[in-house]
Parts: C-alpha cells; structure tokens; sequence
C-alpha cells in the first residue's frame, strides 16, 4: 500500500470563539493523542461542530492556541493545514466523476496526474469502491457517497481526519454499518481522527474517548465507560445514559463504601469522594427492576402510568415515591400492565452518585 | 520559493518598459503603432522613455515601486519586511500614478497652485493608456498581496485581490464620475466655484414650480416625474399582481403565454412601445383613424404628453412587475393559506387577512422598482413626451441643446440620482430585512388556493386586455416596418428594409450597402466584448458577497448595487464630464461604451450569481479548502462549474442589455461607435418612422435568435442536472441552526 499515515495529535490550550458577543466556545482545552478516535458529543448549539471546524481551520479561534502534532497551526488558513474533513452533506463536487473527486485534493496539492490517479484508485479501493471511480456522485447511493467523501479526505494521508456527523443522512440500519465500517478503517490505519456527533449511542460505539460538550464548555471528557458508569454530573447522566434522576441520602459510611437510601429502599454504593447527607443519584433505565406488588414485596412501591412495546424490550413509566422512573425491560414475556401496582428496586450496577450541575 | 506576487510584477515591468504608456489616438488593438514608430515616437512610447527622452520626468520615480518588490524575492513569506514591502510598493505606486495623473494634463499643470509653485510646465500629458493600466493592475495586486500577508482575510491572496479590484473598479467608473456631476453643478461654466448659481439652479420654478395647481401653467420638471413614476409604479403594480395571481391562482389556459411576456422588456428597446403606441394611437394612428371616420372624432394629440408617457411605461413596465410578483405570489406556502382554511376563513378572507399581508413587502419592492424604472426612463418620454419634460430627457437637452449648459445639467442630475436613490434605499433598508417569503426549501405538498369568483373576474379583466394590447403592439413592430407611410399611405414595400439592410456584391466580396448595419455590427460587438466583463466582474463579486466574510461586507454590497439606482441619462453625462479629460480620457471610443456596460449592467449579473450561490451548499467550498485547494482553485474548478446556469444567464442578459440600452448611450455615442438604439432615435426625431419600426424589429429578432440560440446550444437537460445538487433536502433543516450560530 502506498498511502502512508502518520498520525498526529491535537491540542487546543485555553481557546476562545466568539461570533459578535455570544461565546461559541469558552476557553476550551484538551488534547487528542495520536492515533486515537475522539468523539465530540453534545446537544445542538453546544459548540462540538464550531470546534471540530477550528481544528480544520474553516474557523479562527478568537483567543488560544491550536496545535497539530507539534506545530502550531491557531492562524493556518485551512488550505495549508495537514487535515482533512468528512462533511455532513458530503459535500461531493456532483460535476466531477467519483475517481476526480477523490483526485481532487492531490491534484490541488501539485502531485502529478498519473500518480494521484493511482492513488485515488487505492482510496476508493480501501472503502470497498474500486471500480466505482467514473461514476458521479449522483448514481452512488447515500452510503457509497459517503465512503467516497471518507476515500476522498483519507488519500490526502491528513494526519488527522475529522468527521462532522458523518453518518446523519442516512437511515437507521445503514448508520450503525458505515460506523463500524469507519472504526475498522481508523483502526487499521492507526489514523487520528476527530468525529462530530450528538447520537450518545453513536459515540459510545465508536470512541476511544469522548469529550461530552455543553453550553460552549467541556462538560466531561472521558472513556466511554467512564462517561456511562461514573458521569460528573445530571447533565451528562442524563445526556449519555438517560438515567433516571432521584433525591438520595448517604445514611452511612464504611471504608469506601456508602449505604444510601432512596426513600424506603436501601443499597450499598463505592462511595467515590462523596460525604454523608443528601445526593443525587443517577439510575439508569435498565438497573431498574420492576415486580408486582404483593405483600412480602420489598422496594419502593410504585404504579405503572405508561408501558411501551418495542419488540425486544419493554418500556414503562412508573410513579414511585421518589419521583417518576423511566425504566428499560426486557422481560418483554412478563410485561406488566397499565395501572398495575409495582414493586421496584434498583441492580448495583447502574447507579452512580452525580454532583448537581 | 515561489512568491504569487511574482507574475503580477513582471506585468507592472511590461506595463512600464514597453506598453505605450498614454492613450493612442488610433486604438490599441488595431496595431498601427507596433509599425508607426514605436518605441520612440512620443505618441507611442513606454513610461520608461517618455521620462528619458520627452523629459516626462515625473514618469521615472515610478519604477522605485517596481524595483522594492525585487528584493523580497529571497524572503519568505513569513517574514514581517515581505507583508510591510509590499504595502508600501503597491500604495505608493497607486497613489503617485493618480497624483501624477491628475496633477499634470493636457496643458501642463492642472492646478494654478503649482503653477506658482513650480513655475509652468512645458510637457504635457494625455490620457493613460494600456502600459499605464497594467502599471496600475500591478500595484493594486502589489498592495493587496502585502494585506493579504499581513494577516488581513485570514491571508487569502486571491480574496484580497479580488476585493481590491472590485472596489477600484467601481471607485472609477460609478464613483469616481458621479461624483464628478455633484462638483460640476457647484461650479459655473468657467470652473470656478459658485454656490449661489448653485443654489438658483437647484431651487428654479423651471424644476419645481406647482404653478400647474393653481393656474393654467405646466408645472416644475421634477414634480412632472414624481407624478409619472408613482402613477407608473401604482398601475404596473396593480397590474402585475393581476397577472401573477391568473397565472398561478386560476386555471387559465394560456398560462404559459402569459409568461412569455415576462421576456418582453428584456428584448425590447426601450423606446419601441411608444413608437408603437404613435403607430396605434398618434395623430394618423390606425385607431385615431378609425375613431375619426366612424364616430367623427377629431384626431387629437392626447398621446404626446403625460398620457401617452404613462400608457408607454405602464406598458413597458407590467412584464417587470409581473416577473417580481410572481415570485412573491409563489412564494407564500399552500400550507399557510391552507391553515386559514382548515380554521374556518373562507376564500376572500385568507386572501385579505393572510395571503396579501405576506405578499406586502413583495409588493412594496415592485411598486419601488417600477417607481426607479420610470424615473430613469429615457427612450419613452423621448419619443412621446412632446411639450411634458421629465428629468431623465431634460437631461439630455441641457447637454445637447442650444444651452449647453454642464452646471444645470448636473444639478437636474442631482436631483434625479436624488429620487432613485432614496427609492433604493428604502428598498434596501426597510424592505431588505422584511422578507415573508415563506419557501423553506423543503418540499412542499398542497395546491395553491384558487381565487374567489369576483376577484377572479376583476384579475381577467385587468390582465386580459391589457395583454391583448400588448400582442397587437408587437405585431405593428413586426408588421410596422412593411408600410410604406404609416397613415398616409398604408401600401405595402420593403424600402425600408433595404434602406437600413440592403446587402451588395463589389469585387471584394459582399459590400454592407444599408445605412444600419454600421451602428448594428457596432452594437453586436461592443455588447458581445462587453457581455464576459459583465458576468466575470457581477459573479466576483457574487462570490464575495455571498462566500466571504470581510469589514464593510454591506458598504461593499451597497457600493455594487448603487448603479442600478443611478439612471442612465445620469451616468451618461457623468461619464462625460468625469472621461474627458486625462487621466482618464475615454470619451469618443468603444472602450467607454463597454466600460459603461459592464458597469451599469454589473448589478444583474451579482443578484444573478447571488441567487445561484446561495443554492451551492457551502460545505463544497469548505470541502475544497480542507483539501488542499486555495480560494482561487476553488472559485475556478468547484464554483464556476456548478454556478454555469448563472454564468449563462448573466451573458445573455447583459449582452441583450448592453443591445437595448439608450439612455446612457446617447451621450457615449461617437461617429466612429454609434450604436442602434442612438440611431434609431435620431431616426424617430427625424420622423423617419418607418426605417426605425424596421430597424426596431429587426433588432428584437437578433436579440430571440441569441437567447434562443444559446439555450438550445447549452442544452436545457445539462442544466436541470447542475440546479438540483445542492444538498438533500432532509438535511437542510438540520443544518440551519448550527448555521445560524456561525453567522450569529
């Protein structure tokens, strides 16, 4: 193979955009090692994009420093900097063939016909298209259009590709194909790559690590574990895990482990750097248990208000003494019926105490 | 390493070292210089001898600017002289060529002041000429290749170049010459300065006298046109919606027709309605005739005044509104008239209630642009006007008539350009950010809600004759020019058209024996060289506009629009008083005809590359940049591709302008370039109806057979194919905040 990747990293230190008075991004820093796929996830409006197009130079940062790989590239103009980009729309120029499309970038970068010919030939090759270079975006459908704009940023060799909701215009069943397709090339190239979504789902499926944005800050930055099992705040349980919010109280504290109470139910936690009193805790739709209610039933009791079906699982709505619970099932043969009287106590696993943000 | 500053050097070298540095008396292109003496003839000479042979000494410093650049060529670009270099080479290459210029002209010193300073001058010196505008060029890219390295537009070469072309360009030719008619009308015809002659002008009865009011006497020229122009704007309004609204609220069978007359005025001259209308309605008018022989009705000059103007331009003008009011009448979504239904309104009321109220501001933007048209229109009140005068034509007689006298004519100039442009503005302030065009790109199903009975009859009635009227109008230009004396003589000839077309055969081949075809070969190239321009420069600064983010974006955009504001006869007599003299001596040859063109057409051709633009995503040119591609790869391989329908669109439409143009033309006009339309006015003035009428109508073929032509030759097909990219629909709406915020 003669496409050749070095894989750099990249850093933001303290960076700053503003569009007239409004902070698109709030002195942001972190930093991406090579070789690793980071996801920057986020509701809209929350500054992942503004940031992913700072990193590819379509933006300036107000204030701060960017840096890819060693050099400093804050003022680089997009056209000199060694990354390339997946869009959204593609953005596949529909006047140029397939094969000059993914040209495109070589040629604009002085190499000769023939070679950036062969090359784009390897590109397409490498996302499964070979053989496809002289039709026109147009004829290709939306995920063979979709790999040529991966074919088309990857023959550039970036040291860092980046990925701005790359999966969001196609449909539910191919998105979950071309984001594995799109793991396994990243991996199997060793490319440091930079990709933009605001599916949690997609992101913990595709990351090495996450950086959780909200509100032109970074809210969490982490593993996907991490991000899902011990989340820093409401927002981010809330936002990865969907996890149910309850009023708790540490009432008692051994070593390193915590007895909390959630209203008349009782569980033992790691205790992580939280003290005696009252906290929130995050409950995760799935670690919840329902049962019917008959007299030698422990748990909180509770009555189901709404019970979805969605084939292999269950989803109810329940009201508890400690609030209204979302609950995942999926003991779909046992679901229970609207207005039945429950039960409800929690698994282990799936809670996790949260800082009120 | 490799400078792009480079190329554009060499050229300012070439410019100083061995173009002919002044204007040539027998033009450029034909060469006779290259044989006539050239390089030391002082006629033909380059800067470089003029100042060592012709003691033209003030030419020679200009070669300190084009020797600074050489020194940079070892640096790199990051280094801080390489940015500061260049600024100050290109800034003060610019700036001593325009002191210099208009420092010295024909007569020596141009200033009394320097005479005493510097004692006379016995050089002279004359228009600038090719090896002085490729001097020029180069400075300008100089300069802005140093802004663009000193970090100004995120460093982009070809952005900052572009932009500082622009902005010369219109300085100069929009600018610079209408400034030229405010300061002329504060001078007398000496040229010194007299602001009480000024004032007397400004305020005269003569302009805005209401004797007409009170007593029998005609009123001021300037109320006369208000007057016109709001009668003209409140008809064409009315009947444009007429139009729209049968054209897309009612079944109607000849719809598409219909649209056809959108197509009119752009192939018409602007003066051929009321040569038609004396043809139907004049003294010896086939109407006037019958009304005189069968009900003894005395033949009356009713058309030849006020009446017959406003018939003319209500005429002339109907299509223009039509064209806006159906975008605005297609433009309020089905869904919202649809939901004024479901909630229980009936046919009139949501037409009243919901509908018109979203059609307002379409409305008022047609009503303004009828009103700026009126007002600037020349070829109607020409022909029709008789003893009513109308700013646009008094114009024009205070500069050819026996007064000749510049200062008044700058002054109705003023007070013209002062009525369009506050029309502008408010088109621009007030309605620019009103928009309920309610067009979410985003398909949309339901029909449009058809029009109740009585309105339905009111629109018939209104449109119905009215195109009829129209139909009949272009048949007399077709058929006008087969009679012999329209009214006295109704026998069938083609004199005419031998008299303006005749064709010979001599010994060298064909010999072009009619009158016309010297204004017509005239007219078809000098639109045909003028066209290009017109749609590189009005699609350049579309890109700007529309692609890059800059300080004074809206001064800019205002700066480009403004010509069509400013009308023809005021450009025309701007452009005489400001490129007559050096450094810009211009007058008398094709050069200012196309320069003209190309300026007064520019603002069609940027709505024209605004509206395609902003159809391409603009995700491919963000897509380009990270590919590695600059803005000017970019510009040339992904948006000139994608933006040809537009291109096309801009060349036929300037091209058939620059052919249908008279009002500024009239006073560019010269033995040597005389264009159709001029001639055929000094035809109508001379009341050679007939060889005009024919002339007319040949013209409006010409001008069918190269839209048609072109159309056919470009393929519709290929151009659906390009209009449809842009982007999948699903997506637009996602993308729209996240759009937002950037711009935020």
């Amino acid at each position: 193979m003669s496409l050749n990747y070095r894989a750099g990293s990249v850093s933001f230190e303290n960076v700053t955009k503003t569009f007239g008075d409004v902070n698109a991004i709030d002195k942001v820093s972190f930093t991406i090692e090579p070789g690793n796929l980071v996801t920057l996830l986020g509701p809209s409006g929350c500054g992942k994009t503004t940031t992913l197009r700072m990193i590819a130079g379509l933006e300036h940062p107000t204030s701060g420093r960017i840096m890819i790989g060693d050099k400093e590239v804050t003022h680089l103009p997009a056209t000199d900097r060694d990354v390339s980009m997946v869009f959204q729309s593609y953005a596949l120029f529909p006047h140029m063939t397939v094969a000059e499309n993914v040209a495109y970038g070589l040629t604009a970068s002085g190499i000769n016909k023939i070679e950036a010919k062969e090359k784009s030939e390897e590109g397409l090759e490498l996302v499964g298209l070979g053989g496809y270079g002289q039709r026109l975006p147009s004829e290709l459908s939306g995920g063979q259009q979709q790999r040529v704009a991966v074919a088309r940023a990857l023959v550039l060799e970036p040291e860092v590709l980046l990925l701005d909701e790359p999966l969001s215009n196609l449909d539910a069943k191919l998105r979950r194909h071309v984001r594995e397709e799109i793991r396994e090339l990243q991996q199997k190239i060793g490319l440091t790559a930079v990709y933009v979504t605001h599916d949690q789902e997609e992101a913990l499926a595709v990351s090495d690590r996450i950086i959780v944005m909200n509100r032109s800050v970074i809210a969490q930055e982490g593993s996907p574990r991490e991000l899902y099992e011990q989340p820093a705040s409401t927002f981010i349980a809330d936002f990865i895990g969907d996890a149910n919010l309850v009023d708790a109280d540490i009432i008692d504290i051994k070593g390193d482990t915590a007895e909390v109470a959630v209203g008349s139910f009782r569980c033992f936690l790691p205790l992580r750097d939280f003290s005696k009193g009252r906290v929130k805790l995050a409950v995760h739709p799935s670690a919840i248990r329902l049962s019917k209610r008959d007299n030698q039933s422990s748990g909180l009791t509770g009555n189901v208000r709404r019970a979805t079906y969605l084939g292999s699982q269950m989803q109810y709505e329940v009201d508890s003494e400690v609030g209204r619970l979302f609950v995942v099932d999926f003991h779909v043969d046992q679901a229970i019926a609207v207005g039945s009287d429950v039960a409800i106590t929690f698994s282990d696993r799936g809670l996790a105490f949260v800082k009120t943000a | 390493m490799k400078h792009s500053f480079i190329p554009w050097l060499i050229l300012g070298w070439i410019g100083f070292l061995l173009m002919p540095w002044y204007l040539l008396e027998d033009g450029f292109w034909s060469f006779i210089w290259l044989t006539d003496g050239y390089p030391t003839d002082m006629d033909y000479a380059p800067a470089i001898l003029q100042g060592m042979l012709a003691e033209r000494l003030w030419l020679l410093p200009l070669a300190l600017p084009l020797l600074l650049p050489l020194r940079l060529i070892p640096l790199t670009k990051n280094d801080p002289r390489y940015s500061r270099y260049l600024i100050i080479a290109g800034a003060s290459g610019l700036i001593y060529m325009l002191v210099q210029g208009f420092a010295i002209g024909v007569s020596g010193w141009q200033f009394v002041s320097l005479d005493l300073l510097f004692g006379e001058l016995e050089q002279q010196q004359y228009g600038m000429g090719y090896g002085a505008v490729l001097c020029g060029l180069s400075f300008l890219i100089l300069l802005t290749t140093g802004l663009a390295a000193s970090g100004f537009l995120k460093g982009d070469v070809f952005v900052t170049g572009s932009i500082g072309l622009v902005v010369t360009l219109v300085g100069i030719f929009v600018f610079f010459p209408v400034s030229q008619v405010l300061f002329s009308a504060f001078v007398d015809n000496d040229g010194s300065f007299a602001p009480v002659a000024f004032a007397n002008k400004l305020f005269s009865d003569n302009i805005w006298s209401v004797s007409c009011l009170s007593s029998g006497y005609s009123c001021g020229i300037a109320w006369n046109s208000l007057a016109l122009a709001i009668s003209t704007a409140f008809l064409t309004t009315l009947l444009g919606l007429a139009f729209a609204l049968v054209v897309t609220r009612t079944g109607f069978r000849w719809k598409k027709s219909l649209r056809l007359l959108t197509v009119l005025p752009i192939i018409t001259p602007p003066f051929v309605i009321g040569l038609a209308l004396i043809l139907l309605f004049g003294r010896s008018g086939v109407v006037t005739q019958f009304f005189a022989d069968v009900f003894n009705i005395e033949p009356g000059r009713w058309l030849y005044g006020m009446p017959g103007v406003l018939f003319a331009q209500v005429l002339s003008f109907t299509p223009i509104s039509f064209l806006v009011l159906i975008g605005v009448v297609e433009g309020v979504s089905p869904s919202m008239e649809e939901a004024s239904q479901t909630l229980h309104a009936n046919r009139w009321k949501t037409f009243v209630n919901v509908s018109l109220p979203l059609m307002r501001p379409g409305l008022a933007n047609a009503f303004l642009l009828a009103f700026i048209e009126s007002l600037a229109d020349f070829g109607n009140p020409m022909v029709l006007g008789g003893d009513f005068e109308v700013l646009s034509t008094e114009i024009f007689f205070a500069i050819v008539g026996a007064q000749n006298d510049q200062g008044y004519a700058a002054v109705l100039a003023m007070v013209l350009l002062a009525f369009t442009l506050s029309a502008f503005f408010l088109q621009r302030r007030w309605l620019g950010k009103k928009s309920y065009t309610t067009v979410t790109g985003k398909a949309e199903s339901g029909a449009y809600m058809g029009l109740n009975d009585g309105m339905k009859v009111a629109c018939y009635m209104a449109a119905l004759p009215w195109a009829a009227l129209t139909v009949v109008i272009y048949g007399m230009i077709m058929f006008g020019g087969f009679v012999q004396n329209w009214g006295y003589d109704n026998s069938f000839t083609l004199q005419h058209y031998t008299d303006a077309f005749a064709v010979g055969w001599g010994d060298f081949g064909v010999i072009w024996e009619g009158a016309a075809w010297d204004s017509l070969w005239t007219t078809l190239s000098i639109s045909a060289i003028a066209a290009p321009f017109t749609a590189l420069v009005g699609l350049l600064t579309a890109y700007l506009l529309v692609r890059q983010q800059f300080k004074w974006k809206d001064t800019f955009e205002f700066g480009t629009m403004l010509s069509f504001a400013i009308p023809g006869t005021v450009i025309g007599i701007s452009y005489i008083l400001a490129f007559n003299v050096p450094p810009f001596e211009l007058t008398g040859t094709g050069v200012i005809l196309i320069i003209c063109f190309v300026f007064r057409n520019m603002p069609v051709g940027v709505r024209g590359g605004i509206a395609a633009m902003s159809q391409l995503d603009k995700s491919l040119d963000e897509a380009s940049l990270t590919l590695g591609a600059n803005s000017l790869m970019t510009f040339r391989r992904v948006i000139l591709p994608l933006l040809r329908p537009a291109i096309i669109a801009a060349l036929v439409y300037s091209f058939v302008r620059a052919i249908t143009s008279v009002s500024a033309v009239i006073f560019l006009v010269s033995a040597d370039h005389n264009m159709a339309t001029s001639y055929i006015i000094g035809l109508v003035e001379n009341g050679e109806f007939g060889i005009a009428i024919a002339y007319c109508s040949v013209l409006i073929l010409v001008m069918l057979s190269v839209i048609i032509g072109i159309n056919l030759a470009v393929g519709q097909r290929r151009l659906r194919r390009t209009d449809s990219i842009s982007i999948t629909p699903t997506k637009t709406s996602f993308s729209a905040p996240s759009l937002k915020e950037k711009q935020a």
